[in-house]
């Protein structure tokens, strides 16, 4: 019995030799895990995945040579804290950001075009239905706008009153309030018509459906008094951008809806993950449009009262947006 | 240990790059739950508290500034509402430690479940969803609360429909919420353990008293050796005595006066595990005492 003369274990020697890197290296993941990855020094980090592949490799060492099992329970975790820090997301909040205006937003919302021509379709089908059934019968506006939304604006008001309603004729005051509750609003409701989306389109198709009826009739209720071009003025300045972004939170919810219902050769869970990566980049982008569509209503809106000039803004938005997504690009491969 | 081993339910295969299976484990229900009320609760607190303070100091910039104080306050307002509401799970996981205060207290972190890096769309996707998971089964409830004159089975029907979308991660193996389902993650356990001490450090020295025979210390296997690990580790006299006493009585050992339990528990347990390893470094692997 010579070996248990010696006092030490295989597995102690093993441990003792190695003890130090894994306790450095925990010390570094906690320093990492605390606060942000600036608190590491330069020489800190080179050193991470070099202690973690040794840590790692001590791992499999020990699962299939040693029998203490706290160490074991402890390489494991340790491994894992610094799996996460190794392969986790080291890009900063700049990168990011450029990535995803550059490239990844555009090419998100290129790569939804035939949902974005579906969820376009309901809203306009939304739209000429609610005008012909308010065309023919009033009363039916009362059913497509709820009243807090139509502000007075109904077929019971003069004229007079409808026109003063476009005209933006609010005192400069609370404006930037109005702008923010309608950014925060209109952002809720794209969220919600994105997130409805799972539940086979259907929720979402008919927020879509709904969203363009108020719209039509809306319309038609002014055209009716002979003010549709500058309701036309009113809503398009700010709504070309908000539209747009509504019609592809839509096209966003019915990509994720379509692959849970419709995975094709794929497995169900690799489907939605795939669409829900496209969909989850449209709709960050959907959030950032809604702000502007929420200034360019609760400023551009109330201090443009010119029916022309509105047009012109609303026309230079939609080119914007137009060519901004769909506008064809160089392939940007860029090596570093 | 290896494939032998009795794996956790909540453990998961989770190989990296390299090759190693690091065996994570998922949060269950219960932390999940848990995690989330401690995020709705400091949500909630944060609002509140955030709020007294515009109330307050909304009283001062109205005697300041006029309307424009106020206006500027109400702006504050609606925006630290609406980022709060939307993005704190976002911006919280997009972190290092890609886990809210609430997941972190309860040891949890978001991962992606294909083992590659947690991508940033992936995070805003499965936040995104919980518009559809908190949002607007409690805009349910409260339909109720506030029209009452909902008719009943709609009512029942939306509830019931809002309800699955709630208790979705019951429904499946990983605890997927439709969310995890989206951003194609999953949530899970990252403790943090201390290095404890080896148990055979303890026995040094003692090896020349206690000299096991070969039948002796082959009397046991791994999963022995594990609670006999578990009783040294927790030092707890009677259990000591106990597990000493049977471990004696099997291999036959005739304890001499200045004997402790600990003594003797120490050295059969580095006795023990020095065969065993030396078995596993011949590629056999003794599971328990009925592993032949």
């Amino acid at each position: 019995m010579s070996r248990l003369e010696t006092g030490l274990l295989k597995s102690q020697r093993f441990r003792r030799a190695r003890e130090d890197d894994w306790r450095r290296l925990e010390r570094l993941m906690d320093k990492a895990e605390k606060g942000s990855l600036s608190k590491l020094t330069d020489e800190e980090i080179l050193a991470v995945p070099t202690l973690y592949r040794s840590t790692l490799s001590a791992l499999s060492v020990a699962r299939e040579t040693s029998l203490d099992q706290g160490l074991i329970d402890y390489l494991e975790t340790l491994s894992a804290r610094a799996y996460f820090f190794v392969y986790g997301s080291r890009s900063t909040l700049q990168d990011r950001l450029a990535a995803f205006f550059r490239t990844d937003w555009p090419a998100a919302v290129r790569g939804l075009w035939r949902e974005t021509l579906v969820s376009g379709a309901l809203m306009l089908l939304g739209a000429l239905v609610a005008a012909w059934l308010v065309s023919a019968e009033p009363e039916w506006f009362y059913a497509f706008v709820p009243g807090e939304l139509s502000g007075g604006r109904d077929p019971a008001a003069s004229t007079e009153t409808l026109r003063a309603t476009l005209d933006g004729a609010h005192d400069a005051n609370g404006l930037s309030v109005f702008a923010a509750f309608l950014f925060t609003h209109n952002a809720q409701i794209a969220l919600l018509a994105f997130a409805l989306g799972f539940a086979l389109c259907l929720p979402t198709a008919l927020l879509v459906l709904y969203n363009g009826a108020t719209l039509g009739a809306f319309f038609t209720l002014f055209a009716s008094r002979g003010l549709g071009v500058e309701l036309g003025g009113w809503l398009l300045i700010h709504g070309v951008t908000e539209l747009f972004a509504v019609v592809l939170a839509g096209a966003a919810g019915f990509r994720i809806g379509w692959s849970v219902a419709f995975p094709g050769q794929r497995r169900r869970l690799d489907a939605v993950m795939d669409a829900g990566r496209t969909a989850g980049v449209a709709m960050g982008g959907v959030v950032v449009m809604l702000l502007f569509a929420g200034l360019l209503e609760g400023f551009g809106r109330q201090l443009i009262t010119d029916t022309a000039l509105r047009y012109v803004v609303a026309a230079a938005t939609a080119v914007l947006w137009g060519a901004y997504f769909y506008a064809p690009r160089r392939e940007t491969v860029r090596v570093r | 240990m290896s494939a032998d081993r009795v794996a956790p339910r909540t453990e998961r295969a989770f190989v990296t790059p390299e090759g190693v299976d690091l065996r994570l484990n998922i949060g269950d229900a219960g932390q999940r739950a848990g995690a989330f009320l401690l995020d709705a609760a400091i949500i909630v607190a944060v609002l509140v508290a955030f709020t007294l303070v515009v109330l307050f100091t909304g009283v001062g910039a109205v005697s300041a500034a006029g309307t424009a104080g106020a206006e500027m306050m109400a702006v504050i307002w609606l925006v630290v509402f609406f980022l709060l509401r939307n993005f704190y799970f976002t911006a919280f996981e997009l972190s290092a430690a890609a886990a809210t205060p609430g997941k972190r207290i309860m040891g949890l972190r978001v991962a992606a479940r294909d083992g590659g890096r947690l991508k940033a769309e992936s995070v805003f996707a499965r936040n995104a969803m919980r518009e559809l998971e908190v949002f607007l089964p409690m805009s349910v409830l409260f339909t109720r609360a506030s029209e009452g004159g909902v008719d009943g089975w709609i009512y029942l029907l939306t509830f019931v429909w809002a309800a699955i979308f709630v208790f979705f991660p019951l429904f499946n193996r990983d605890r997927l919420r439709v969310g995890d389902l989206v951003g194609g993650t999953w949530v899970v356990r990252t403790p943090r353990r201390k290095l404890t001490r080896d148990m055979a450090d303890e026995s040094a020295g003692r090896m020349t008293t206690y000299a096991f025979t070969p039948p002796q210390v082959d009397a046991y296997g791994a999963k022995e050796l594990h609670v006999l690990e578990s009783v040294l580790r927790q030092g707890d006299r009677t259990s000591q005595r106990t597990v000493a006493e049977r471990i004696m009585v099997k291999i036959g050992w005739t304890r001499a006066p200045y004997e402790t339990d600990r003594d003797f528990l120490t050295a059969y347990y580095a006795a023990l595990r020095g065969r065993l390893e030396q078995k596993l470094l011949m590629g056999v692997r003794r599971r328990d005492k009925h592993d032949v």
